[in-house]
């Protein structure tokens, strides 16, 4: 596990980046049949689709299609101006993106010819089609520097997913531990020696400490690894640049050449310094309120089936984070939603990761951790005045009555 | 040596001790004798500290009971458990530390308990890997080998073969004549007739009985004597005995009877001597079974 997610985390990178490169399937080649003859110069696109202008007739392309299974002919009537329909011909479904690219050009050529008819000259068309693009600028007392908002959110959303995950794991890996002591009654003869309390916190401790470990491995790891594939991956082209451009200009040049230099430059705009230790203290924090949550449910079963039922109020303000980090707060950063989503303790650990990169107050980001802090104080109580009961009931069918009533018994 | 005094541990909806006062003498064996639910593992929890009483005290050694004797008290519970993956060793050597001895300490008494046991060659073993009296085996180890004081053994032989259940008779009277005090808790009760100098019957939560065993056994005689002999007896016209059982086998006679507690011993004598040719005559002293039996029937 420790040695094999960072390299998954590298796999993962690098498929992305080849995917990204290429487009993936071959390209269909389609033949068009322009009765209309307002497209001739239409279909420069050569990324989604291959056109061809045809010299058959209808007859002649649709027995063509019927003959050749790959074969594709978009026909184009005369009548196009006047509400006649285009219409495309396969043995085959056309995918997606064939079908949307031919719609975008066809579009796009019409809108051409029917401006060209109201009167505007294909000049002030080229001097209208703008191509403008926000450059992301953070402002701060230091100066002003490029920021990336596009990884920033990335790294948030990493850094969400891996601690409502990491919430799960070891916050499982916490509750069968105790399920093993007390079906395996060891736990007895260990707490003969030392208090129930101390024994569900040296789990909850000792776990946590194997997740950071696990952490700081894949982070060290994926860092050094990443280090060295964008070495290998970019040397060419940085070399490329440098002997075409002036000194200077090169950086920039390195920085707007292709989509990997875009992620690399991007991963370099983010601050780690800053992140790191807040996502270490989310994660620890969030981990040790969850986790007595899931000790205390340990304590009361005495298998992984009997589970389910004490699961669902654990998962789902877990879920439910999750599910507003990546639809509502990542849109909203700031509201007062965000807000207190992010400041409550159950909710976080995640959602705070999400608004992170955005930029948030230092006192918000303190009030959040005192209160994350306070927050696992609370369960570790709850969860150990039900751990001191359940880790010593057996053959007992557990409600949350039960637990309640577990939770107040006298010491 | 321990001084349970006035126990009493209420659970929501039933007593689980009411009102229970025990001691348990230094250096002695101590039998806690009781039908399932009684509340013996409730009791046995309390000396371990592992749950409090609501009402009453505990005291080892003249002191309260306090985290401090958890290194003087050895547990072995009735469930056994160990960490299945975990090697054996290791295993020993954190449950010994536990109970407060340093590494160095812990390794030696391990393996001179290992030797004595005869399993040396098990220390990198996995539990899972060993059978249950095997298990059973490593788990009293767990249980003695910090030396503790006072040993308390819920239900010691269940699981045991009989060649185990010795070896592990034996070593119990080898720490008690070394000076550990032990309780045990069994339903087994010609143990506690071999090896017990004292116990306490607790049924329904109340303790029912204590003392010592012979003097238990004593209290409990009802005159009830077995006879054998050869010829003929003619019944006693005066009631000195009731007959409550007859066996003839070759040729002898053997008899239970209830001797009238108006008459002696010797007046049976008197009574038998001119009629037949006695064999044996011996008092029925009423084993700890039928003690337990006819106590938790009551």
């Amino acid at each position: 596990m420790t040695f094999l997610v960072p390299m998954l985390i590298i796999g993962m990178y690098a498929l992305i980046f080849a995917l990204s490169m290429n487009g993936g399937d071959n390209i269909p080649t389609v033949e068009v049949i322009d009765e209309s003859g307002i497209f001739e110069r239409a279909f420069d696109d050569k990324k989604a689709v291959n056109f061809e202008i045809s010299e058959l007739s209808l007859t002649e392309a649709k027995k063509k299609v019927i003959n050749n299974e790959d074969a594709f002919v978009l026909y184009i009537p005369k009548n196009i101006s006047t509400g006649g329909s285009i219409e495309m011909f396969a043995q085959k479904k056309a995918g997606l993106s064939v079908i949307s690219s031919i719609e975008r050009q066809l579009n796009d050529q019409m809108r051409i010819k029917l401006l060209k008819d109201a009167g505007i000259d294909s000049e002030t068309l080229d001097k209208i089609k703008p191509n403008l693009s926000v450059v992301s600028k953070e402002l701060t007392i230091e100066g002003e520097k490029d920021s990336s908002s596009g990884a920033a959110m990335a790294v948030g959303f990493a850094a969400a997913i891996l601690i409502y995950m990491s919430l799960f794991i070891y916050g499982i890996q916490v509750m069968r531990g105790i399920i093993e002591e007390k079906t395996s009654r060891i736990v007895e003869v260990v707490i003969s020696s030392v208090k129930p309390f101390q024994l569900m916190m040296g789990k909850i401790i000792g776990i946590g400490l194997v997740g950071l470990t696990q952490f700081m491995l894949w982070i060290v790891l994926s860092a050094s690894l990443m280090t060295v594939a964008t070495t290998i991956l970019f040397k060419d082209k940085v070399e490329q640049v440098k002997s075409e451009m002036p000194m200077g200009k090169q950086a920039e040049a390195v920085a707007t050449n292709g989509p990997g230099m875009d992620i690399v430059k991007a991963v370099q705009t983010v601050q780690w310094t800053y992140i790191l230790p807040v996502f270490i203290i989310f994660f620890f924090g969030g981990y040790m309120l969850y986790s007595a949550l899931f000790a205390a449910v340990g304590s009361a079963v005495e298998s992984d089936t009997e589970t389910q039922q004490f699961m669902l109020p654990i998962t789902l303000p877990l879920l439910f984070t999750y599910i507003m980090s990546f639809s509502f707060i990542v849109n909203n950063p700031d509201s007062s939603l965000s807000f207190w989503l992010s400041i409550i303790p159950f909710t976080s650990p995640i959602a705070m990761m999400v608004r992170l990169p955005f930029g948030v107050p230092n006192w918000e980001l303190a009030l959040s951790i005192f209160l994350l802090i306070g927050g696992f104080i609370f369960t570790t109580w709850v969860a150990s005045r039900i751990y001191r009961v359940g880790i010593l009931m057996y053959g007992k069918k557990v409600s949350f009555k039960e637990l309640g009533k577990w939770f107040m018994y006298k010491e | 040596m321990l001084s349970i005094r006035n126990i009493v541990k209420q659970y929501a909806n039933h007593r689980a001790l009411d009102n229970v006062s025990i001691e348990v003498e230094k250096g002695s064996i101590f039998g806690l004798l009781g039908p399932n639910g009684a509340g013996k593992t409730s009791l046995i929890r309390i000396i371990n500290q592992i749950t409090a009483p609501d009402h009453g005290e505990i005291f080892l050694n003249g002191e309260k009971l306090n985290p401090s004797h958890v290194s003087t008290i050895g547990y072995l519970p009735e469930e056994r458990g160990l960490y299945k993956k975990m090697e054996i060793g290791e295993q020993m050597l954190y449950l010994a530390q536990l109970k407060g001895l340093s590494k160095s300490d812990a390794t030696a008494r391990i393996k001179f308990w290992f030797q004595k046991m005869e399993i040396q060659s098990w220390w990198n073993k996995k539990v899972e890997d060993l059978s249950k009296g095997m298990q059973q085996k490593v788990q009293f180890i767990a249980t003695v080998v910090h030396d503790p004081k006072l040993i308390i053994l819920d239900e010691p032989f269940s699981g045991f073969d009989p060649v185990n259940a010795q070896l592990i008779t034996n070593e119990i009277l080898e720490l008690n004549s070394k000076g550990a005090t032990i309780i045990f808790s069994t339903h087994r009760m010609e143990s506690v007739e071999q090896l017990c100098d004292s116990i306490a019957l607790i049924h329904k939560s109340k303790k029912i009985l204590d003392g010592k065993v012979k003097d238990i056994r004593n209290l409990y005689r009802n005159n009830s004597y077995r006879i054998a002999f050869t010829g003929k007896l003619n019944t006693p016209t005066n009631q000195m005995f009731s007959i409550n059982n007859e066996k003839i086998e070759d040729g002898i006679t053997h008899l239970t009877i209830l001797i009238d507690p108006k008459f002696s011993v010797n007046d049976l004598l008197n009574f038998l001597i001119p009629q037949v040719q006695i064999t044996e005559l011996s008092e029925i002293i009423p084993s700890m079974n039928d003690i337990f039996i006819q106590n938790v029937k009551n």
